[in-house]
This record gives structure tokens, sequence and C-alpha cells, in this order.
């Protein structure tokens, strides 16, 4: 059971459409304590990085105790933005903090002095990180985009993007290099929109699914305890 | 290469539920499903499917909810809608029936403010605005109401403005081109596209591979829309593609 965590950034609908597609069964957690139960968090999104402070103190905490219980969390765009410890476009509002760094806006120039457009809006490609590298995130096996080819076309529509840290996982670029997708453990995120970039976000969304149908759930092996 | 696609957009005019079509935004005839080619054109390749109302603004009724969930049950690909879309709340309607954004014209026109109340409830992203303009001498005079009524905007200062108040992206109709397949208007687009910074769609005159290609590079469009060409299975969108491919203009394939 996937849980879709709705706070008001819009593309809810979508994400549970493509989902539904997929097979996977998805609820719109009511309050915090519905996270515990399920064997994944989708914490979609689109727009403007301060809508996230709707998820408050008893949400971040709901969210960071599944993360460290394992369960597989995937970040979509504002949503992935969030999984940071915070972004410029919301200097006041605190991300989730799971993965080091900062989101920033676009460059409006490429190093070369070209114009850039920003929203960068539209299908790019995904560059992965080389598997062999020693700061892959997950060099046993990247999760998120196993299956994908190398330069797949994938759909964005953002201003502000992550950093490349060692949690990435692939990397597109406009008018700089950022962070398309990110795997750190439990933790997956993607930049652009898996649910609007046709068959190869769908395999994106299965992959997560999967992860989803096999992870155990918090209660297992803990009968003893209760 | 990393680069941003150009992108190929397929626009359902809808009225009463069917695809229609016109020159000039006259004389429409029928042209099909909507959700029928909407999903033709996700299979062949489309990047992107605008669905506009094109009686909504001229009847005063919003586009069919039913037309726009019908096209987006199938669709993972982004998929905008206008037409009639007046208030914040047209506009959650149309989200809410599963559309990605909504393009708005004649009401932005009328009230500027509609831009930002849009783009600050469901972001930048959301607000398309759709301008149409005529050639007038050597300037270019944008019209509201479908493009019957010439209003006192020049489209670069119009196009400008919708940005400041918060616009994702522009598509720009050149009326003079719609409907004629005679090419993209390429000075208006360029003339438009190099004074914003945010995406630029031309729209109007698409009637071979070859305008595409002329609107991306005369034109400097981020995208290029078209109805007749394709739902006149003149041009498939995949063959359409595969020129611009060819020309190493960068698309998606």
């Amino acid at each position: 059971m996937i849980a879709l965590v709705d706070y008001g950034a819009g593309n809810l609908a979508s994400v549970r459409k493509a989902l539904g597609a997929l097979g996977a069964q998805v609820i719109e957690p009511r309050s915090p304590g519905d996270l515990r139960d399920v064997t994944g968090i989708i914490v979609p999104g689109v727009g403007h990085f301060g809508v996230t402070s709707s998820l408050d103190e008893g949400w971040r905490d709901a969210v960071l105790d599944a993360i460290g219980a394992g369960t597989p969390l995937l970040g979509i765009c504002l949503g992935m933005q969030w999984l940071f410890d915070g972004s410029d476009e919301a200097p006041n509002t605190p991300g989730l903090g799971v993965l080091p760094g900062r989101i920033t806006r676009l460059p409006r120039q490429c190093p070369d002095g070209a114009r850039v457009k920003i929203p960068h809006v539209g299908w790019n490609r995904l560059e992965m990180a080389p598997s062999d590298a020693p700061s892959h995130p997950a060099s046993a096996s990247p999760r998120l985009l196993a299956g994908i080819p190398p330069g797949s076309y994938v759909y964005f529509t953002h201003a502000y993007a992550a950093p490349i840290t060692d949690a990435c996982s692939a990397r597109t670029v406009h008018g700089q290099a950022f962070a398309a997708a990110v795997e750190r453990g439990p933790v997956w995120g993607v930049q652009f929109h898996p649910e609007k970039s046709g068959p190869v976000g769908l395999s994106v969304l299965a992959n997560f699914a999967r992860a989803a149908s096999t992870y155990a759930g918090r209660g297992a092996g803990s009968e003893a305890r209760c | 290469m990393l680069t941003l696609a150009k992108r190929l957009i397929a626009c359902l005019d809808v009225r009463d539920g069917r695809v229609v079509k016109g020159v000039n935004f006259e004389g429409l005839r029928d042209a099909g499903d909507p959700a029928a080619l909407a999903t033709r054109y996700n299979e062949e390749g489309i990047d992107e499917i605008v669905v506009l109302d094109v009686a909504a603004t001229l009847e005063r009724r919003l586009a069919l909810r039913q037309t726009v969930a019908a096209v987006a049950a199938r669709l993972f690909i982004p998929l905008a809608v206008g037409g009639g879309i007046r208030t914040l709340e047209d506009a959650a309607e149309v989200i809410d029936a599963g559309a990605d954004k909504v393009s708005v014209n004649t009401a932005a026109l009328a009230d500027p403010s509609l831009i930002t109340r849009i783009a600050d409830r469901f972001g930048s992203q959301a607000v398309v605005v759709a301008i149409d303009a005529a050639r007038a001498g050597d300037s270019f005079v944008v019209s509201s109401h479908s493009g019957r009524v010439p209003t006192s905007w020049g489209a670069v200062a119009w196009a400008r403005e919708a940005e400041s108040r918060g616009a994702g992206e522009i598509l720009l109709t050149s009326i003079d081109a719609d409907g004629t397949q005679r090419g993209f208007d390429c000075v208006l687009t360029a003339a438009v596209s190099t004074a914003v910074s945010i995406p630029v769609i031309a729209s109007g005159g698409a009637g071979s591979p070859d305008h595409f290609a002329e609107a991306f590079t005369a034109g400097c469009a981020d995208a290029a829309l078209a109805a007749s060409i394709f739902h006149d299975r003149a041009c498939s969108v995949r063959s359409i593609k595969q020129f611009l491919a060819d020309r190493a203009i960068p698309i998606r394939l």
C-alpha cells in the first residue's frame, strides 16, 4: 500500500492515475499516523517551495520515522526538493533535510553566455551516474532507474533544482547540470515528472511500486514487542 | 548531449465534445473525437496535448469537464486546457479534471491579475498565456475573444507583461497564418521568443515538416503547435520528428 501525501501541491490526481494504471494500491493519508502501516510513501508536488510548509512537524516526524524504518519513499519534483535542507525559493521554509544540499534557481545563462529559458519546461535527457563511481549512491544496484536506458527523455517543469551530490543517480543539464534523480537508501527522488513522462516515466514509477511491494512493512518481526 | 528538446504539441480545438478545425478562426468543421485523437497522437510520440474549447469564450461556457477527463484518462504526457477560463475557480476546475496547465487569453487581457492568482495557487508552470496576434504594418496587435476584438496591446509588450505577472509559458498564435498551412509567422514568433525568458510555443500555419524546422530556427520557438496537419494525417507526428532530428534539431524520438 503506497501513501500519496496530499499537501495541496497539485499533481496528486496525475500521480494517482499513473499508479492506478500500474495496478498499485494507493491511499491518501488523512493524518501522519496513517503513514505507519504503508509500504511506500510518495511525496508529489509541483509549484512553489513555500507550499511544503503545510507538511508540519507531525508529518515531518512521521516521514522521518518511516524512512528510519526503511520504508521506500519517492519525492517527485517539489517533493524531491523538499528532501533537501532547504530552497532559495522560500528561504524560511526548512526542507526535510534527509539529503544534504540546498535547492537553487537555475541560471538564466549558460557558462558560455547563451540565454536559457526559465522555467525549464519540456523533455530533457537523463545522464546516469557511472555505476562504478565510488560515490555512486547504490553501487550495488541503482533501483529507481533500473531498466531505464541512458539518454532517455523525461518531462520537466521547474525553475529551481537540486545540486549534484553523491546521492545523485542521474543528472540533466539546463543552463547548468542538476540532479534529475537521487537515491540514498530508501530515499528516492526525481526532479522530472514520471507521471507525465510517457512509458519511461511509468517504468520509473513501476520500479518504485515494486520496491514498495517487496518492503515487508514495519510490523514485520515486531510481534514479540507488542 | 543533454539538451532540452523542442516540443511538438497537438491542439484539439473542441466544440460540443468534438474536435473542430477552422481557417483564420472561422468556418469550423468536424475533425473527430478528442480522446481518440489524443490517444493516437500520444502513440505517435506527441510531446504534449492542448485542448481548447473554441466555443467557450464566445458562448460563455467552460471547457467541458467530461472532455478534459476523457482526454486525460489515458494520457501520461502533459495536458494543457484553455477556452473560457475566466476565474481562478475555472482554472481549478479543469486542473481537477486532469489538466496540468491552463491557458488563459481573453480574461487575462481584461484582468491581468488573473495570471498571478492562478500562478500563486498552482505555480507558474501551470499558467500558459495564449496570445492571438495579427500583423498591422510592422507591428503585431493582440486580439481578444478568439481573435475578433483588437486590443491596444502589442504582442511583445503583452508577452512581457504576462511573464512579469507569473506566466510560465506563452502560446503565441498568428491570426494571419492560422489554418492557412503556409507556415508559422516566424517574424512574430522570434520577436516574442527573444523578448521573454519563458518558453514560447509557436502556433498557426503549420503545413509541412519544413514549417516546424523554421519555427525552431528562424522563429526561435521552444515548441510548435499544430492541429490540421495532424488531424488530416497529412504528416504523422513521427515523420515530422524524424525530419527535425535529421536536421540536428533536438527532438524526443
